[in-house]
């Protein structure tokens, strides 16, 4: 008897993760795109072609004392509407669109234009300087909220001094190849593939999120996003881009920025360690993490996490505090590596000098050395 | 036989190594691996695999009587599920090893990460062994139900970590796990509890300590030199009365 039996499974596994790697040149050397990309593309298979993007520090040298504003307009309204706003904001030194190469993979790209700008001295920029005890960041944040909120079509993709993030719809390989990332030279890269699980995959969703020169690429889920949500939006900070990791970069931003935390003090108030674990340790040690964990209650990061963020000081590798998404790390002379496999690293480094997994909630820090900026 | 796997999309690789066994093929060597998901996953056949370079992630999974030898580091997942053979690796291995594995072996040289050996069982015959001769990350032993763990703390990448992390045998409610030096009983969980090795415990455990140091190159009397404590659960059912109370 023939047997028409269907398959009961489907025995292709999709193994759908999410991805990230990451290196710094701590003395900034600069390094090609192509490397970032081979290292990413390694990992091809831990996501979908619905996310990918890279953040690169040190690209724009020329323009160094500049904010470089990456625009992506989905409307030809919002790109008149925000060239407006920034024409009455802001000294536009140089703007041109952020070249592009059609390919058969990346289908309805935005438009993308990049412009190296300072605040213009408006009365309303003198009157946040001198009353309100605002910095040319502050000023900037509030200008990048409200492109992001007020005109429907205009998301700025980064808006840091010589960096840039480059995003997208599409397998990270595919995306780099799009905004022609080989043409591009950094100390530090970053790079997600994207796995979207519970939020959409579009254009403003795709790792990284920015704002000034921070940048994170994230694997896994925040499931306290509403709580830090609400909890930023008290200081300013809006959610637009419909997505978990957002606040992750806002959260970075007033716990360093604003707030003066080192990094190592702000890694532990995203993944705080637990109460009881707190209790054991000496008392100095106690009291400060008792102090942070109260204070920041709401800054705690909840769920599973694995995300690198960097910025023009350096780089940040952080996982949850059970350590429920991989993150290894790598040194060889003055580079630090990290990334979601080991293989990721070794394709780029293939005689790296040390090879680790950091612990969960063990933030692993490299600075640019003095002097590299 | 060997088989060049540099820039070899894992499917491709896998369908070489597959058709290389059903050939009848006894030795087969990899050479140039970089992140290759799944290689030896399902093999049914008493084929020896060797590795150069990083395998990726599900190594041996479902395995089921072959023998890989890893002769650098390996990642994420090996062993899910497995069923007999044996994964040896000269360096160190990631997180989740040994996931529901219920036979075969599991040696690793150096460090392995979180939840080691997670929801390991065994029935009759099948007893599945894993040993890290490294030190482990938090969660080692979580849900574990039957087979055997090892850790030596011996052949670390790093000299500060301690030798094994916090809420170990979470979840516990059978097979035995060994640790050479002792525990930091502060970061045991609540389901376990810390023995001493009986006359029959230190046969059983030199057994598996002799394959092990024999794969690995490494001296058994040195291994043997510390003292090892066992760490058992203490109820079949440690979460028996979580929502309901039951009488015993």
């Amino acid at each position: 008897m023939k047997n028409n039996l269907k398959p009961t499974h489907r025995f292709e596994k999709d193994i759908s993760n999410c991805g990230l790697t990451g290196f710094i040149s701590k003395s900034g050397q600069l390094v090609e795109g192509s490397v970032i990309i081979k290292s990413i593309a390694l990992m091809h298979d831990r996501g979908n072609g619905l996310g990918g993007g890279f953040a690169a520090y040190g690209i724009y040298p020329e323009f160094k004392e500049f904010f470089a504003f990456h625009l992506m307009y989905e409307s030809g309204m919002a790109l008149q509407l925000t060239e407006e706003y920034l024409a009455e904001n802001f000294h536009i030194d140089h703007h041109e669109e952020i070249p592009t190469r059609r390919n058969a993979a990346i289908t309805n790209p935005p438009a993308f234009r990049r412009y190296f700008v300072k605040p213009l001295e408006t009365a309303e920029y003198k009157e946040a300087r001198e009353f309100q005890n605002m910095t040319d960041e502050d000023i900037i944040v509030t200008h990048v909220m409200r492109i992001n909120n007020e005109i429907e079509g205009a998301f700025v993709v980064s808006s840091g001094r010589n960096m840039g993030a480059f995003k997208g719809v599409g397998y990270p390989e595919d995306i780099a190849d799009f905004f022609r990332l080989e043409e591009y030279s950094g100390y530090i890269w970053t790079a997600h593939n994207r796995f979207p699980t519970n939020t959409p995959g579009w254009w403003g969703g795709a790792h990284p999120f920015t704002l000034l020169d921070w940048s994170i690429v994230h694997n896994g889920e925040i499931s306290s996003y509403g709580i830090n949500k609400r909890y930023l939006e008290m200081y300013g900070y809006l959610c637009t881009m419909l997505t978990d990791t957002e606040v992750v970069a806002y959260m970075l931003d007033l716990l360093i920025r604003k707030h003066g935390l080192t990094p190592e003090l702000a890694s532990m108030a995203l993944a705080a360690p637990f109460w009881e674990k707190i209790d054991s340790l000496p008392k100095d040690d106690r009291e400060l993490l008792t102090a942070i964990r109260q204070v920041y209650g709401s800054g705690l990061l909840n769920g599973p996490f694995a995300i690198l963020f960097a910025s023009n000081e350096g780089l940040i590798g952080l996982n949850d505090r059970v350590k429920l998404r991989p993150l290894v790390c790598a040194t060889k002379d003055d580079f630090l590596y990290m990334a979601s496999e080991e293989a990721a690293i070794r394709e780029i480094c293939s005689q790296p000098d040390r090879v680790w997994s950091p612990r969960g909630g063990e933030p692993v820090i490299a600075r640019l050395n003095p002097g590299v900026i | 036989m060997k088989i060049d796997a540099q820039g070899v999309y894992y499917k491709d690789l896998n369908n070489q190594i597959r058709s290389a066994v059903s050939a009848g093929a006894e030795k087969i060597e990899l050479v140039n691996v970089n992140g290759q998901y799944f290689i030896g996953d399902g093999i049914n056949l008493p084929v020896t695999i060797s590795i150069k370079g990083v395998p990726g992630n599900d190594l041996g999974a479902f395995m089921n009587g072959a023998t890989i030898i890893v002769h650098d580091n390996a990642q994420d997942n090996i062993g899910n599920t497995m069923n007999a053979g044996k994964v040896v690796v000269h360096g160190h291995a990631g997180d989740v090893l040994g996931y529901g594995m219920r036979g075969g072996r599991i040696h690793i040289l150096n460090d392995v990460g979180y939840r080691v050996g997670i929801h390991m069982k065994s029935y009759q015959e099948n007893k599945p062994v894993l040993i890290a001769g490294g030190k482990a990350g938090d969660f080692f032993g979580e849900y574990m139900a039957g087979g055997v763990l090892v850790l030596l703390g011996m052949f670390s990448d790093d000299p500060e970590k301690p030798v094994h992390g916090y809420c170990f045998g979470t979840g516990m409610h059978g097979g035995t796990i060994f640790v050479r030096g002792g525990v930091d009983e502060a970061k045991l969980s609540r389901e376990v509890g810390v023995f001493e090795l009986t006359a029959g415990d230190r046969l059983e455990l030199e057994g598996y300590l002799k394959e092990y140091c024999r794969d690995l190159k490494i001296d058994l009397k040195e291994v043997l030199a510390e003292k090892f404590v066992k760490v058992l659960p203490k109820s079949k059912r440690p979460y028996g009365d979580l929502y309901c109370p039951m009488p015993r």
